[in-house]
């Protein structure tokens, strides 16, 4: 794991799969700064942790169940009150391709 | 009555005995906020029906109904938790223009014990940040020197808590957001157990981290509103169906017996001299009161940043997929001619977001990605286990682990924004709270030469926040800070 840095094009690659456009003076800028911040998860690399389950809820949480119940709190309008652009109750788009 | 520094029971009382109305008080804060917020710049948005929220509880006192504990008390949120019909921003430009039409379930019940919600406080974008300063609205200036930082990522209600803008406050806690700010500024906040507040309604940032919880002037205070702001909800799947103690009630400042653990790799590290000095005076305060002092090793501790931000910036790469521009949020400005779908959404992702928010997604994007999942993010998960099996193994041989906040007070405004790495390693002695889903409050406790407050660190076992608040409010018995006040006021 040591060995796995990132270079420019490999940001540019992680920038197309973050959806986010980012200009070549950027991408520059964040190669640096993630190299570095990759240096320090390496830190984790050498520890073992064989036989060792991963934690994800840090706290043991009791299951609980719901009725799935459809239920009509919110009109439309409501809905769409925040969209950039919306039409009747409609989100509306430009044409994408 | 002085309502400028009164604490909630005594403010709540006095408005109940209608020796003040609810209108009164709000109007007061109101008015401080006006006078004071131009030099700290606190709130992002104030609340136009605060005086109306308060007159419906002055009219349900003389209609005589039975009213919660915070009847009347006006309080600042956190700009993460949606308010209904009040703008709620997380920071960001790509919320600039959200209204949520609903409350996350802690600002509901914030309403149902009687708050008066005063506003929206300022914070960093997502609240990823330690020092306010990756706000889209600006950064907040610390109210004991306008030259340093409040911290972060809970700035803004920090700064409103110590400058009296406010009642009470609530931030949130994914990494130290709510304790870092809160040592920064001098008030005390609580970090409760992962599970014991609702989620619900509040602005996702890593979602196995994220816990919102009290900023006030003092334990009493915080154990009321934790109190009031808790308890299991079905709209949260992590929700604990823990029955919720009546911890204000219940607040003892007795620790005769009480196992202190002193963690000695904080000791170790290099501390900036006040802040050892400050954890040194705490440690005799509590001889003095009768605790027992235990030295506690967490060898483990170190790990703890690299952990916390492979975690916390996997799971926000997961949240933040959410702003696509088309439902809500900001939308670039697009041609009306045919664009790629990609584009669409790049573009919008690139303008609406700040470089940290895409800093910490293009981390995640790269540690969740094919090829490397297991080697970073599951990694991350099992020290992650590591790092709470030495909190368990810790708590057999004490009540309580002591330790500092940060390693340093509040810093200068620009002195670390430029370089991420050195922001980062602030969060050394918060994050591991949170990987581990602990309790964790900061007690206001000394002064640095600058006059800069520093706080206390205390971290109980899951679910032991009687414990936790027990303690603390010993320690805030022997703290200098509350007969020291910031510059604004």
């Amino acid at each position: 794991m040591s060995d796995i840095k990132v270079d420019f094009k490999a940001v540019q690659h992680i920038a197309k799969l973050s959806r986010l456009a980012i200009n070549e003076q950027q991408a520059q800028e964040y190669t640096n700064q993630l190299n570095q911040i990759l240096g320090l998860f390496d830190k984790i690399s050498n520890l073992s942790t064989e036989g060792i389950e991963p934690l994800v809820t840090p706290t043991e949480i009791e299951i609980f169940w719901r009725e799935d119940i459809a239920e009509n709190n919110y009109s439309s309008e409501e809905m769409v009150a925040n969209a950039p652009s919306q039409q009747g109750s409609l989100f509306k788009v430009p044409p994408v391709v | 009555m002085n309502i400028t520094f009164s604490s909630f029971r005594e403010i709540s009382e006095a408005i109940k005995t209608k020796k003040v109305s609810a209108v009164e008080v709000t109007k007061h804060f109101l008015d401080r906020i006006q006078l004071l917020d131009t030099k700290l710049n606190s709130f992002i948005t104030l609340n136009e029906n605060a005086i109306q929220q308060a007159q419906n509880i002055d009219d349900q006192i003389k209609a005589g109904d039975v009213l919660g504990p915070l009847a009347g008390i006006p309080f600042g949120i956190k700009d993460m938790l949606c308010t209904k019909n009040l703008r709620t921003t997380a920071g960001s430009k790509i919320l600039e223009n959200f209204i949520p039409p609903y409350d996350s379930t802690v600002v509901k019940k914030l309403k149902n014990s009687g708050a008066v919600i005063l506003g929206k406080l300022n914070q960093d974008e997502f609240a990823m940040g330690s020092s306010n300063e990756t706000s889209f609205f600006g950064p907040v200036k610390n109210p004991w020197n306008p030259e340093y930082v409040p911290g972060g990522s809970s700035g803004g209600s920090a700064a409103a808590q110590a400058a009296r803008l406010v009642a009470g406050t609530i931030g949130t806690d994914t990494g130290g957001s709510i304790r870092q700010p809160a040592s920064f500024c001098g008030v005390v906040g609580v970090k409760p157990t992962y599970g014991r507040v609702s989620r619900y309604g509040i602005i996702a940032y890593a979602s196995s981290l994220d816990q919102a919880g009290p900023m006030t002037s003092n334990v009493e205070d915080a154990a009321l509103a934790l109190e009031m702001i808790c308890g299991h909800d079905p709209m949260d799947g992590t929700s604990s169906q823990k029955v919720i103690p009546r911890w204000s009630a219940d607040l003892k400042a007795d620790v005769k017996g009480l196992r202190i653990g002193i963690l000695e790799e904080a000791l170790k590290s290099g501390l900036d001299s006040d802040v050892e000095k400050t954890v040194q005076n705490s440690i005799e305060a509590f001889k003095k009161m009768g605790a027992e002092i235990i030295p506690i090793s967490l060898s483990l501790i170190e790990y703890s940043i690299p952990v916390y931000y492979l975690i916390a910036a996997s799971e926000a790469s997961s949240n933040l997929a959410r702003y696509d521009g088309v439902r809500f949020g900001f939308r670039a400005e697009m041609q009306e001619t045919a664009t790629s779908l990609d584009d669409f959404y790049s573009i919008t992702r690139g303008q609406g977001f700040g470089s940290e928010s895409k800093r910490r997604i293009m981390i995640g994007t790269f540690c969740l990605s094919s090829g490397y999942h297991e080697e970073y993010y599951v990694k991350a998960c099992k020290v992650r286990r590591l790092i709470k099996n030495q909190y368990d193994e810790a708590y057999k041989k004490c009540d309580i682990i002591l330790s500092p906040v940060a390693a340093t007070p509040a810093f200068k405004l620009g002195d670390r924004i430029s370089n991420p790495l050195a922001m980062y390693l602030n969060d050394l002695y918060t994050t591991s709270a949170n990987l581990a889903g602990l309790p964790s409050i900061s007690i206001p406790f000394g002064l640095s030469k600058n006059r800069l407050p520093i706080g206390i660190q205390l971290t109980a076992q899951a679910f032991e926040e009687q414990k936790l608040l027990n303690a603390g409010f010993a320690l805030e018995k022997a703290s200098i800070i509350g007969k020291e006040k910031p510059y604004v006021i």
